[in-house]
């Protein structure tokens, strides 16, 4: 009994440390930077290139809100995190804001203390599974060994799918993304499972990506959104529109490219959206220029898609649940007034 | 304070001397207050995680462990499916530790003495050959021995439609090493309590050996008589029953072997990565307590005309072992400290399976103080054993 109540001291000290703060908005301005918890190892979402710079679409998520915040994009430090120590970190106050492919949940939003904002990318978890097998659908994977990252909402699709399906499974549980795919292109599992987005990360740096294919069968909903600690809700409004203005940018017509001559249109919207005519900005206590600013430096959304897991790249996804409403998609940003 | 009080009393009713002049008196009032100063410190860190927890919404109690925890764990030795309470499953996870512990410290316990009395050989290519042994693996992080070991027994072995079958009922593939184990026969229970039973003679014929050898100087061979009981009672029974030999043969089907037990590259790749990695330190440590024997011991004990064996086991190791039990103490501790890699390499222990719960739950102080809690209970078991053991073997000085 002694040992346990020395273990929660321990323990409260570091809690302690984490949450004694005012608001994230004044801490990060103090310190001069945005702290974000990000991927690390996944390609097109958050992995520094060969050069150290990090890219991705969860990179260029915080990048917007450094842009809000600061004006300047470059203002954010990466913490690269593993799902198991995602939460931990927020949590505790490590990271400001954790933008790393995490799907939002019901007892995440409430029992874990986090806080989700405007989904950024609305994925589905599949099977990515060698050519050889000669497996057709993700109903033939009776008795299969089946890698998985630990801590993910995976690990529990997968266990209810095989569950609901009547078949067993066994799961080889590695922590370390990069480990995990190291096993499973040697033949350890029969199948890997994740999010789509993901197995199609995997394939892209997998030795041969033509000897894998992903079944079609998507047995989950994962919408993938930023997260802040619960409670504080002036920054949650801050990262929340910083998505929504990448997504309303794309909406309006607005990119990176054109955004200065918008400074000239006559459309009452889009002087809104950029702070011409200003109110968004004091509403939301950060420079009236905040939504300009991001899209001048990061892009609306369509670009950041499409720079980083669009068609174009290794990843190759199309835009499908991502596109905006308009085109059929999920992508809707409430007005900017 | 027995002076005190008669001094106190020499000099009638009137006390002199105030509390805070007794040095005695004045202790007790510091250790209070020191007592209460931790006390509070603690209060107040607990009552303000509580209500940053609170603040935060974040749930916390240990009423998770009742609750269904809907994701599977790659081996158990019980019975475990998603359906299960996390309870069971940080059970499962326990015993998982403890499993590879227990194995790795019985090898190890092997290993690292073999290596060590090599290390001492007369023989310059065997002793050469264990100090490089033992430099080589003491120098390498174990965590990248882990790594190696997984790596080796995924890359090298085939998948399991090409798996190896050197024997029959035997299969190795990347999925493990899977064998046929005999069919389950109401004559196994018997041979179990024979093996017991064995055991308890041994004991009894061992007290009998020791005393007639106090007495007449007669030795008795007690290891082959022991080795013979122990084997031959149960292999008696097994004939009587009728040699029962169904086997439970693994056949592969789908995309695995179904039927037999297997030994999965997760849980080799661990076990072989904590003995030869501990195995180093033990061979050091049993050298430096062989060497800390003098020569002189040795010599005198041959000159009594003692045979080798006699020489190590009645002379050299009663002695050596009084200086190698307290560090290998600490080198078995590690070994089972360092199971907790395991989770890089995807072996389901208890620190993994407590991570996993830890992320499902959302409760990590209530999952950290649980591992904490275990491997305490660990450590201090496999320590209050070697203590006593340590007691035991102690030389009794006349």
């Amino acid at each position: 009994m002694k040992f346990v109540k020395l273990c929660i001291i321990v323990f409260a000290v570091v809690a302690l440390a984490g949450v004694s703060m005012a608001g994230t908005l004044d801490d990060v301005k103090a310190k001069g930077f945005i702290q974000a918890g990000v991927n690390g190892d996944l390609f097109g979402f958050g992995k520094p290139d060969e050069k150290g710079v990090w890219r991705g679409l969860d990179v260029d998520t915080a990048r917007a809100v450094a842009a809000a915040v600061f004006g300047d994009a470059d203002k954010v430090k990466f913490t690269p995190l593993t799902a198991k120590t995602r939460f931990t970190a927020l949590q505790s106050g490590e990271i400001d804001v954790l933008t790393r492919n995490c799907t939002q949940t019901l007892s995440r939003d409430t029992a874990q203390g986090l806080d989700f904002v405007q989904v950024n990318y609305y994925d589905g978890q599949g099977f990515l599974i060698p050519k050889k097998l000669g497996v057709k659908s993700a109903k033939e994977l009776d008795g299969a060994t089946v890698c998985v990252l630990p801590g993910t909402t995976t690990e529990l699709n997968v266990a209810d799918y095989f569950r609901t399906t009547g078949m067993k499974m066994n799961p080889v549980v590695i922590e370390n993304t990069a480990e995990l795919a190291k096993a499973f292109f040697a033949g350890r599992c029969d199948c890997l499972t994740s999010d789509a987005s993901q197995l199609a990360g995997t394939r892209a740096v997998a030795p041969n990506p033509d000897e894998y294919i992903i079944l079609p069968e998507i047995i989950s909903k994962e919408p993938l959104a930023p997260a802040v600690r619960h409670g504080d809700n002036k920054w949650k409004d801050i990262v929340n529109y910083s998505v929504l203005a990448m997504i309303n940018a794309e909406e309006l017509g607005i990119t990176s490219k054109n955004v200065d001559q918008m400074l000239q249109s006559k459309d009452p919207k889009i002087k809104r959206f950029l702070g011409v005519t200003p109110g968004n900005g004091k509403a939301l206590g950060l420079d009236e220029k905040f939504a300009y600013n991001i899209i001048k430096q990061v892009g609306n959304y369509g670009e950041v898609f499409e720079r980083n897991v669009g068609v174009n790249t290794p990843l190759g996804i199309a835009r499908g649940l991502n596109a905006l409403w308009t085109d059929g998609g999920l992508m809707y940003s409430p007005p900017f007034k | 304070m027995q002076i005190k009080h008669t001094e106190t009393e020499g000099h009638g009713a009137r006390s002199t001397t105030f509390f805070w002049h007794d040095p005695d008196k004045r202790s007790i009032v510091y250790q209070i207050g020191v007592t209460l100063l931790v006390g509070l410190l603690g209060y107040y860190l607990i009552s303000n995680t509580l209500s940053n927890l609170e603040r935060q919404s974040i749930a916390t109690g240990f009423g998770f462990v009742e609750k269904e925890s809907a994701f599977e764990i790659g081996e158990s030795l019980i019975s475990y499916s998603a359906a299960d309470s996390y309870g069971r499953a940080l059970v499962v996870g326990v015993l998982n530790t403890l499993i590879v512990s227990f194995i790795g410290i019985v090898l190890t316990l092997f290993l690292g003495t073999l290596l060590g009395v090599a290390r001492l050989s007369t023989n310059w290519l065997v002793s050469r050959l264990a100090a490089v042994y033992i430099e080589v693996f003491q120098d390498i992080p174990i965590l990248l021995q882990l790594f190696f070991w997984y790596a080796f027994f995924y890359e090298v072995l085939p998948s399991p439609r090409q798996a190896l079958h050197p024997f029959a009922g035997i299969f190795l593939c990347n999925r493990g090493l899977i064998f046929g184990i005999p069919e389950y026969h109401s004559a196994f229970k018997i041979m179990g309590f024979a093996f017991v039973a064995g055991c308890g003679i041994i004991y009894f014929i061992r007290r009998w050996a020791r005393e007639r050898q106090n007495k007449t100087g007669e030795p008795f061979p007690v290891f082959t008589v022991s080795a013979g009981i122990l084997f031959g009672l149960p292999l008696l029974i097994w004939l009587m029953a009728g040699a029962p030999s169904a086997m439970n043969v693994p056949v592969l089907k789908g995309f695995n072997f179904k039927g037999g037990v297997s030994i999965t590259p997760e849980f080799a790749a661990l076990l072989l990565g904590l003995v030869f990695y501990t195995a180093a330190f033990v061979a050091e440590v049993v050298r430096a307590g062989i060497q800390s024997v003098s020569r002189g011991q040795t010599e005198a004990a041959m000159a009594i005309g003692l045979k080798p064996g006699q020489v190590l086991s009645l002379v050299i190791l009663p002695q050596a072992l009084r200086v190698i039990i307290p560090p290998l103490t600490s080198q078995l501790l590690n070994l089972t400290k360092n199971s907790s890699l395991a989770v890089a390499i995807g072996y389901p222990d208890f620190v993994s399976v407590a991570g996993t719960t830890i992320n499902q739950t959302g409760q990590a102080i209530e999952g950290v103080v649980l591992i904490m809690a275990v491997y305490l209970c660990f450590s201090l078991a496999t320590s209050a054993f070697m203590n006593w053991y340590n007691k035991k073997i102690k030389l009794v000085e006349r």
